[in-house]
């Protein structure tokens, strides 16, 4: 199975691959990365400044709305 | 609550975890790849009013964090790019599919492209863009985005082809050799 695998591997390196689509070498790679930091998950500090941002957003229209009447 | 109407808020909450990633290889560093994130959503929050709800938030956010990495590297001058660039920290989740040394050298190679060509070929490889957005995001012509795209793919495939020639053991060899050998 090993084998099989390695050998599709070379016949894929042997193709030059004209994308990044999911046979290609490098793009698979690049996804690994990249979905290896997407999935360390999105820190706390940022789930927090989100949440004041929205927040103080929503104490100002509130405020607003409130003054209106 | 659970059936509120999609809000600005919730559509940058779903973007994050791949604008960090696109800020981890553009800074090389996690620490300041969330600095980057941060100061992108206070810019963002700030200018939301220029958003269309409805339209690309992903390739808008990416617009934002862009120009913000490479205004913050113009200030700070040089300082910013002593980082090696592209995910050259470890990382805190492996990959499980490739092997450890297989990754390695695919995120050297990385590092060692022109920033420009690095950008491009995770952008359209990576986070999923199409050409004409990543041109945007870039702000680029299509034409350029798709041959910094294509001189990045060929030179990686250059640099693995030469660094991985001795990874495979002596089973690898008889493949290749059983396989190719008909030439006569």
């Amino acid at each position: 199975m090993t084998k099989d695998n390695f050998a599709s591997q070379q016949r894929m390196r042997l193709q030059p691959d004209d994308g990044l689509g999911p046979t290609s070498d490098i793009g698979s790679r690049l996804r690994a990365l990249y979905g290896a930091v997407q999935e360390e998950g999105v820190p706390d500090q940022l789930l927090d400044l989100l949440e004041k941002l929205d927040n103080a957003e929503r104490a100002q229209t509130k405020q607003t709305s409130q003054g209106g009447d | 609550m659970a059936t509120e109407t999609p809000s600005f808020k919730r559509e940058m909450l779903s973007t994050l975890p791949s604008l960090r990633a696109f800020a981890v290889s553009l800074t090389g560093k996690h620490d300041k790849a969330d600095d980057l994130v941060q100061d992108t959503v206070m810019k963002a929050w700030a200018k939301q009013s220029s958003f269309e709800m409805g339209t690309n938030i992903k390739a808008w956010l990416f617009t934002i964090l862009r120009n913000e990495f490479y205004s913050q590297m113009r200030k700070r001058g040089r300082e910013v790019q002593d980082s090696d660039g592209a995910f050259t920290e470890r990382l805190s989740v492996h990959p499980s599919q490739y092997g450890a040394m297989d990754l390695e050298d695919f995120k050297k190679a990385l590092a060692e492209l022109p920033d420009d060509q690095r950008e491009a070929i995770i952008l359209i490889g990576a986070s999923g863009f199409s050409y004409e957005e990543a041109a945007e995001i870039c702000d680029c012509a299509v034409g350029t985005m798709k041959s910094r795209v294509s001189r990045a793919r060929s030179r990686l495939q250059d640099m693995l082809k030469v660094s991985g020639e001795s990874d495979y053991g002596p089973d690898a060899l008889s493949t290749q050799v059983t396989t190719t050998n008909h030439s006569f």
